[in-house]
């Protein structure tokens, strides 16, 4: 079996011309990732410019009205840039910089990574180009705005859905083209090995942190860890430090759009199929011939029809649990965080929130619940109001 | 020897592509015919994909096109069936690893002996990921072809050894699609490939004009040109056939 393997998943299945420069990823990384100078420049970028660590808050409120579980809140919205993206990007472009590269390229959803992207690109003095779906530059326009004053350009993807899914395509189209200055900055866990890997560890930091705060305000492990899904790089750096710890629940929230039974959906594990595609093996949304659904979510980040291989194993083995959560729970439980504790979450960690809201008070009150807010939902509010029949200017 | 080696007996291959169904499976078959007719040494048939990350616009579009015609694997496989009555020119299937994955490798293998293809090409399953295919295609006597490309240095050797039926040289970085120029040095990895392998070598991407053609031809074994035929399909649509035939014959003419 090839290289970055998760089971059976994940593995590198991209054309020839990118295959030196994976290895050539693969090998920098290895040297880097143990090496004190680079963590400790890491650390210091983290910590100093980025706000790290993230707050683990205590939501009594939120405890106290679903009447159950302890709820506490990882605040990875409160990094720079709002979300949890930045840690990866910080880890990605050092790298890069360690490289000689001179040029990020990148893939952006809901635009949080194009502008994690944007940032680390402006403080390190690189070039930076992001791919970005043009149904998702309506969706976002604010994002795009934010890039292009970061110093960024931002190319809308026009092919297929004009999603995610798309813009990831394109930008592999471009690395293709030009690989001798340029590093695809890929934003999830997911792509062919080392991607997968290399995003895990550095956006494990979540998991590592969430592990130091609970033991120091509970004394114990949490008894669950939620996030939510799509590539799953929240997810995966929320859990990874869990994974041995068999007492912690770990629960993926994949984006359900209109629901798991209807074509409008783009949960991955629960209405998805193994396949290869992006350069990995996992599950993926597609129809009977291996054609790629075209998925939905109203989050568009989370509207991508595949899934981190490694959360595609730890579903083989049951470790971690996936659940689908659709678009009206979402934004149900986007407002009601917005008014109990006046935190107003992504719409994609929202669905997260949704799933808290379901199970908390079925447990027990002196169990201990872990929602990671991967990020702040200042971007999703003229498309909240859209949802709710209400037509405001961003 | 296999079927494909024969396409490399008579002088320089000529190696056109063509995307199954676009806009429909009986004009793909008239475009198979002209191409025949025209002298192809050995016909790439595409089976379209949704997302085809290796492409230009150009091929992605016809991608498009043809499964909005509503063509499918299934229906491609009846189609090769019918052509192989009375052609025996090599057939090559061009597709992406989820298309053979998905429809279930060994399955897919079958039916491409049973309806006489020769060969696979798959540009997003490198030498580290052959082995889901490729004992599966020798199995069914179907050459898995593989690809090299302007970096792929001293990969090249691993690569020529295992090679079968003939090794596909990349001409430039990037996807397919016309170029006005291809700057890489195909001389050098030629004569890399030749030192591991009597494989034949043909040069696809960027190979629009009869001038390129016979440059590229010089260098190596055959010349692969699929953004400027496929560009006729869109531009001719149903009456493409003899528009193509008429290209290919001045590409063929070319490498004589």
């Amino acid at each position: 079996m090839s290289n970055g393997r998760f089971g059976i998943h994940g593995g590198q299945y991209i054309p020839e011309t990118l295959m030196n420069a994976v290895i050539e990823l693969e090998e920098a990384y290895n040297r880097c990732k143990d090496d004190p100078q680079f963590n400790a420049e890491l650390t210091a970028l983290f910590n100093d410019y980025a706000g790290r660590p993230s707050r683990l808050y205590y939501a009594e409120k939120l405890t106290e009205k679903l009447g159950g579980a302890k709820i506490y809140l990882k605040r990875e919205d409160l990094n720079h840039t709002g979300a949890h993206k930045i840690n990866n990007v910080l880890g990605q472009a050092l790298l890069a910089k360690k490289m000689g590269k001179t040029r990020l390229i990148a893939e952006t959803g809901a635009g949080q990574h194009g502008v994690a992207t944007a940032t680390a690109a402006a403080l390190m003095g690189m070039e930076c180009v992001v791919f970005m779906g043009e149904e998702d530059t309506k969706r976002q326009a604010l994002n795009v705005y934010r890039m292009k004053l970061l110093g960024s350009e931002v190319i809308p993807v026009t092919t297929g859905t004009a999603t995610l899914k798309d813009a990831v395509s394109e930008a592999m189209r471009e690395w293709t083209s030009r690989i001798a200055d340029t590093h695809y900055c890929l934003g999830s866990v997911m792509g062919p090995h080392p991607f997968p890997t290399i995003v895990r560890d550095f956006q494990a930091v979540i998991s590592k942190e969430i592990k130091q705060q609970i033991l120091e305000k509970e004394g114990r492990l949490p008894d669950a860890v939620m996030a939510c899904v799509g590539g799953g790089s929240n997810a995966i750096g929320s859990f990874y430090h869990f994974i041995e710890d068999k007492s912690v629940r770990l629960i993926g929230c994949e984006a359900a759009g209109r629901g798991i039974d209807t074509f409008e959906t783009a949960a991955t594990i629960n209405t998805g199929r193994l396949g290869i595609f992006h350069g990995m093996k996992s599950y993926f949304c597609q129809d009977e011939y291996g054609q790629i659904a075209p998925v939905y979510s109203i989050s568009a980040g989370l509207d991508y029809p595949g899934i981190g291989p490694e959360h595609a194993y730890l579903h083989d083995i049951g470790r971690a649990e996936y659940v689908a959560v659709t678009d009206d729970e979402a934004v149900n439980a986007f407002e009601f965080l917005a008014k109990t504790e006046g935190i107003i979450p992504a719409i994609e960690s929202a669905h997260a929130v949704a799933h808290a809201i379901k199970i908390a008070p079925e447990m027990d009150r002196d169990k201990i619940i872990v929602i990671t807010i991967s990020g702040r939902g200042d971007k999703d509010c003229a498309a909240i109001a859209r949802y709710r029949g209400e037509n405001i200017y961003e | 020897m296999s079927n494909i080696a024969k396409a490399f007996e008579n002088g320089k291959a000529f190696i056109p592509f063509i995307t199954c169904g676009d806009p429909d499976l009986e004009t793909t078959g008239n475009i198979v015919r002209e191409m025949v007719k025209n002298g192809a040494s050995l016909i790439e048939l595409g089976i379209p994909f949704s997302d085809p990350t290796a492409e230009g616009p150009v091929i992605q579009e016809a991608n498009i096109r043809a499964l909005s015609g509503g063509v499918t694997t299934d229906k491609i496989f009846d189609f090769v069936k019918e052509l192989r009555k009375d052609i025996r020119t090599p057939f090559v299937f061009m597709t992406y690893a989820n298309v053979v994955f998905s429809y279930g490798t060994e399955k897919f293998l079958t039916k491409c002996e049973e309806v006489g293809i020769d060969g696979i090409i798959l540009p997003d399953v490198p030498f580290e990921e052959k082995e889901d295919f490729a004992p599966a295609c020798r199995a069914h006597n179907i050459d898995f072809i593989s690809m090299i490309a302007p970096t792929s240095e001293q990969r090249i050797e691993m690569i020529a050894k295992e090679a079968e039926g003939f090794i596909y040289i990349v001409s430039s970085l990037g996807v397919t699609g016309v170029r006005s120029e291809i700057k890489t040095d195909i001389a050098a990895i030629t004569a890399a490939v030749r030192k591991h392998t009597k494989t034949p070598c043909a040069i696809g991407f960027g190979i629009s004009t009869p001038e390129q053609a016979a440059k590229m031809a010089a260098l190596s074994d055959g010349a692969i040109v699929g953004s400027a035929i496929v560009k006729l399909a869109a531009k001719y649509g149903k009456d493409a056939a003899p528009h193509i035939g008429e290209y290919v014959g001045q590409m063929t003419a070319a490498l004589k």
